[in-house]
Formats: structure tokens, sequence, C-alpha cells
């Protein structure tokens, strides 16, 4: 099994026609056939999108998640559009009630998001990032922007705030012959649609999933929720190995670190206090980023 | 990005905030007729620089028991012998760090009456997702040391983005800060004023510390730290005019230019990388074999060859560093453009230092032979645990 997508997910493209959505959606294609199965363009609905590496691969256009949906029976949607238009893409997604939406863009207004979350609590959708890579179930599906030559399918579940940090677990646990169920990026923003603890709840929940790699980063408290959510499973008697780690032990406070939402203000959101709560709920933290596969394979021997 | 503090209060009086009245000057001569305008007879003349605790704050170039960054004046003479000891010397506070920050600009504002000072501040709460109100009595002092020693007296209120600051919400912000008559009439009107200035400037942060009760009964703010969310500056025009660039870090500003996140540090190891988590975790794994990054650079998913130049030109241009780790790891970034560019750049500009460069996914041969054939002076590497090393090693080693 995986979480959220499989080789039945079908899914359309917010932001298919420009230069991104067409890449990405030409990878996705090429990655064991995800189901793409439309495009969305207000002004282009009708129109026809041809992939430029395969001219077999064309989607419909549409002119509107709702239009599109209803064509299709589409379950998810990848947003590409830009940062100033993102936040009313995933609200016509959320109003077009797609189970799934993924926002890939980086920059959108914190306001704009404020408002997306107040939409996400009263709907039946679920929101991941915005700002991350996406999700991928190795052979299946691959929705954003992971490289799927890394993955191999396995028995690890990964969840990130980072998207490079997301390929460097991905890497090590395939080097180390473990693979993935599915690799989840949360995304950097303050922010955003689905947290740690949701995804962990999905892990802790699937069969195939056998362990789990967890990797924070300093701002916020995501981290220490997660880890008082896992302390609480675990008395339920739910459990699973895992490694982590948390980025940002050398980060000076008050300094916003490339993702928006990594910074420590007010004394708060620092790396150690992260790292505490997590090995007090039994992750095995790893100080060096290029050790996630070798340390998760030190916890699964015991 | 931040403004000073008498732009935040222009901005909040626009919305109706009761601010005192005041004049901003950037030459001792302007102090005087500054001063004259305002009613007196007590003046406030403050440092406006990018940093908290410029009361508390030391001037260089001054004795050490002279006044700090905010002092009172009592007479015209006071304010205009106060602004030439303050403009040009350098303020250290506890934000500023050792090196301190150049005061350009003063503020001279007419005095107040304090009878009670109180804590505000507006700021995203995002284990919610909502902007929030975070309030105490315990005002004009730093509020980090009030959370740490008396939580009980920080209250924070979420504001639903619907519904906007409610009579309800508003009556307990009044209850928490303990006002009643006048101030508590004042702060009716003020909360929902501030929610929305904060909402409509896209701000990320609206701090008010102290907001007073005056002898008369009544609210002002008496200082005031806005900042913005930078993602939103687009669509506001007005508050990118109010950007000081003196106060930002040279190459960060140059960095800023070809939208490339960069912080500068204090060590001797620079570092390119793609990605933050990965720009971060390399910081860490620099420090975790013993040496200190001498920056945070992430070149982002999407960087051309000439954005990668950039950012290898921001690195050198820094006289502390002597290394330079390069770590990428791609998934969108291909690692032949990576290639291209720190050849590029390292043709353009030279090599004085160490360059160990680390490559790993998306067209990762392609791009090792591009350097390969080069021809240039550099150390590659296994993975991101090797490059870590070999690049400390380099600097360590006196290489």
């Amino acid at each position: 099994m995986s979480i959220l997508v499989n080789k039945d997910t079908k899914i359309i493209v917010q932001g298919l026609t420009g230069k991104t959505g067409t890449f990405h959606t030409e990878q996705a294609l090429e990655y064991y056939g995800t189901k793409m199965v439309a495009g969305v363009h207000p002004k282009k609905g009708g129109e026809t999108w041809s992939s430029g590496v395969d001219s077999a691969a064309s989607l419909p256009i549409y002119a509107s998640v709702g239009e599109a949906r209803e064509a299709t029976g589409a379950d998810a949607s990848v947003i590409y559009v830009p940062p100033a238009g993102a936040g009313a893409a995933i609200i016509e997604a959320i109003e077009a009630e797609v189970p799934f939406i993924v926002c890939i863009t980086e920059g959108i207004p914190v306001a704009d998001m404020v408002k997306v979350k107040a939409k996400l609590e009263k709907s039946k959708s679920r929101l991941l990032g915005p700002n991350c890579p996406g999700i991928l179930t190795p052979e299946e599906c691959k929705i954003g922007i992971m490289p799927g030559s890394i993955f191999k399918k396995g028995s690890v579940g990964v969840v990130s705030r980072s998207g490079t940090l997301t390929y460097e677990a991905v890497f090590q646990t395939t080097n180390a012959g473990l693979g993935q169920t599915t690799a989840v990026g949360i995304g950097g923003d303050p922010v955003k649609g689905t947290e740690f603890i949701d995804v962990l709840e999905m892990f802790l929940a699937d069969d195939e999933t056998q362990s789990i790699i967890m990797i924070g980063e300093i701002g916020g408290s995501a981290e220490e929720d997660a880890a008082q959510f896992l302390k609480d499973e675990a008395k339920r008697g739910r459990s699973k190995p895992m490694a982590g780690f948390i980025a940002g032990r050398t980060a000076p406070p008050g300094r916003t670190m490339g993702h928006a939402g990594a910074v420590i203000s007010g004394g708060k959101g620092g790396a150690e206090d992260k790292i505490a709560a997590m090995e007090a709920a039994g992750i095995k933290v790893s100080p060096s980023p290029a050790k996630l596969g070798e340390t998760l394979l030190e916890v699964l021997k015991g | 990005m931040n403004i000073h503090e008498y732009q935040a209060k222009a901005v909040l009086k626009e919305y109706g905030a009761p601010v005192a009245e005041g004049v901003a000057i950037f030459s001792a001569d302007e102090a005087e007729a500054a001063a004259k305008s305002l009613p007196g007879p007590l003046w406030v003349v403050k440092s406006q620089i990018h940093a908290g605790g410029r009361g508390k704050g030391k001037f260089k170039e001054l004795s050490a028991d002279a006044k700090g960054g905010v002092r009172l004046a009592f007479s015209l003479d006071e304010v205009t012998s106060n602004a030439k000891e303050m403009l040009g010397n350098t303020l250290v506070t506890k934000q500023t760090g050792a090196a301190g920050k150049v005061v350009n600009r003063l503020y001279i504002e007419d005095g107040a009456d304090i009878e009670r000072e109180l804590y505000l501040s507006i700021l995203v709460d995002r284990t919610v997702g909502r902007p929030a109100f975070v309030v105490s009595t315990e005002g004009g002092m730093d509020i980090e040391a009030v959370a740490e020693e008396t939580p009980e007296k920080i209250v924070t209120l979420p504001i639903d983005p619907e519904a906007g600051v409610t009579e309800a919400d508003a009556a307990k912000l009044c209850d928490a800060l303990e006002l009643t008559g006048a101030a508590r009439e004042d702060g009716m009107k003020l909360f929902p004023i501030l929610h929305t200035a904060f909402v409509e400037k896209d701000m990320s942060l609206l701090e008010v510390n102290p907001l007073i009760v005056m002898k008369d009964g009544h609210l002002r703010v008496l200082d005031a730290k806005v900042s913005f969310d930078g993602n939103a500056l687009f669509r506001h025009p007005d508050i990118l005019e109010l950007r000081d660039v003196t106060e930002e870090d040279e190459k960060e500003i140059e960095a800023s230019k070809y939208d490339l996140a960069y912080v500068a540090l204090d060590g001797d190891i620079g570092c390119m990388v793609n990605g933050a988590g990965l720009a971060m975790a390399t910081m860490d794994i620099i420090k975790l074999y013993g040496a200190e990054p001498a920056n945070f650079l992430d070149v982002g998913g999407g960087a051309s060859k000439e954005k990668v130049t950039a950012a290898f030109k921001i690195i050198t241009s820094d006289p502390n560093v002597k290394g330079i780790l390069v770590n990428i790891f791609g998934g969108i970034m291909r690692c032949d453009v990576i290639a291209e560019g720190v050849v590029a750049a390292v043709k353009e500009v030279g090599l004085q230092v160490p360059l160990v460069v680390r490559l790993e996914g998306t067209n990762v041969e392609l791009g090792k032979k591009i350097i390969n054939e080069s021809g240039l002076n550099v150390i590659a590497a296994d993975d991101l645990d090797d490059a870590a090393q070999k690049i400390v090693k380099a600097v360590k080693g006196g290489a």
C-alpha cells in the first residue's frame, strides 16, 4: 500500500501551460504513466496541450477546475500557478471539491494562505503545500517536482518540510536497499495544508510502511506537536521505527532561512528543542543529513 | 522587509491609530526646526535603526556613561545637542550584534506623560493559520523575558479572518490589558484598526512596545515596529518605497537582485546549495565537522547559469571566505546548469580559495564532466558527508 496517491489517482494540472507546469507534467507522464488527465486555464478552455517529449501525449484543457473535474472524474489537482494567483487557484480547487490538492508554488503571500486555510477548514479537501515538492509513490504516481530516478519501491515512509532534504532521505534509503512506500513533502511555508501529524497518522495506519523518516527544520512548533502525537499513539500501542533530522542548528535567530517558515522568532522554533522533543518520542535524530539512511538501518537492527 | 519606527507610525496613523506628533531628520541642522514644529515642552530624540533595544543601547564612539539611543530633551538646545551627538555614530544594542548600526536618521517626537506601559503585537499564529494578537500588561520591556519569567502575563487571541476583530475580541483584549474608562474606549477602536492595517498592508509583524496609557487616561502607540511579508510586496509599491538599503548587508542586497535567498554569517566557509532545507543542513554539517559557515545561500529550484554565476560572485566577494562548498541535489535543478555557472564564474572572477563540489541527481554525470574538463582546481566529492569533510580539511589545513 501507499498513502494518498497510487496508480489509479487521476490528476488535473492548474498552470499546465506555463514552462514549469509543462516540464513537470511531461516528467510525471514519463514516470510509470502517472495518470495526468487534464489541464486548466481560464482563457484556453477547449484547446489541447501536447507534450514536447512524447508526441503521442496530449491533454485536454478546460476553462475551470469544476469543468475539468466533471469531465475527467479527477481526484487530485496539482498547482503550478505563479504566487500572485496561486491562493485563488487553491480556492478554486476547494470550491470544485477536489479531494486532494497539491500546491507546488513558492512565494504565496501569507495573508492569501490565511484565507485558503479558512476555506479549507470548512471543506472536505486535503491540501498538500504550498511551497512543497509534492508527493511520490514509487512506480505508481508522481505529483510535483521530485526526481523519480532516485526512488525505489519499498518500506520507508518519508515526510519532510524541505524538498531537497526529501531527496536526500529518498536517495539514502534507496541506497540502503530499503526503498519507499510514499514520500511526502509538506512544504516550507508557515501556513499550510497538511502537517506532519496528518502524514504520520497515515504512515502508522499503512501496513506496508514499516519505518518512517521525518525531516523538520527551524521555525514554528510542528515537530514538537508531531512528537507529542507520536508519544500519545505509542501509549495506545501504535508505533513504528523512526529516524529524523532537523535542519537549521546553526541558523541565527530572527533571520528567515530561505523558506518563509524557517525562522527562529521570539526565542521559539530553535533546532535543539525540536530534536529533544523528537528524541523523547523515540525518534533517532541523526546529527548529519548525510546519515539518514544509516541511522534508520541502525534503528531497524535495534 | 523592515521599516523604521517613524515610517511605521505614519502607516498606522493613516488608519487612525493614536501616535504622537513627530518629525524625521537626517542632519543636526534640521533638529531645532523639527522641535519647534512640535508642542513641547518635552521632546524625545529617537535613533532610527532597524533593531530593538535602542534605549538601552550604547554609542561606540561615545564614552561608556553617555546616554543611549533614545533620549529625552527638555529644551530646543538639548534637542540639537543630542542630535549632534547621535547622528553619524554607531549604536550597539542587544539586537545589532557587536558591530552596531550607524544612526543616519533621528525621529524627534512630542513627549508623553506615561501612566502605564503595555505590550501589544499582531503576527500570524502558524498553529491555527490566523493572525493573532499577543498582549501583556508588562510593556516597555523585552517580551521574551516576560515569556520566560511570567508566561501567565501574556495573552494570545487568534482572529477569525472572515469575521475580523469582533466587539467580543476587542473586549477580551481590553480585559487582558486591564483597560478602563477612556483607555478602554480607545482600545475598542484601536484593536480593529491595527488588525485592518496588519491585513491590508500584508504585515508579518506589528509590534507596539510599549502601548501606553497616558496620565490623561488615553492610549497612545509609543513605539512601533513593523515588518512586511516579502512575498506580498508586489502589491504594495508604497511600502516598497520605504525600504532603507543602508540598513541591509550589501551582499544580501546584491543577492535579492537575482532572487537568491542569501543570509550573511560570521564563518569562513562559503556555501552554495539548492533548496532551503539542504542549505541549512549544509551549514549544520560544516559545523558538525568543526568549521563555521560564512553564509546561507539557496540558489532555488530553477536557477539559470547567470544566477549561479551571480551567487558565486557574491560568495567570493566576502573577504572572510577561505573555502567554498557547492552542494547540489538536482531535482528540478540540473547539475549541468550548476556546473556551467560555476565554471563561468570562476573564469570571470578567479579562484583564490579551495572549492569542493558535490553534485547529485538530474544530469549528474554531465555536470561532473563539465567540471572535470574545465581544468579548474576543483575538489570533487562523492556525497554530502565527504564534501563537508573535504572542505573543512582544506580550510583548516591551511591549504
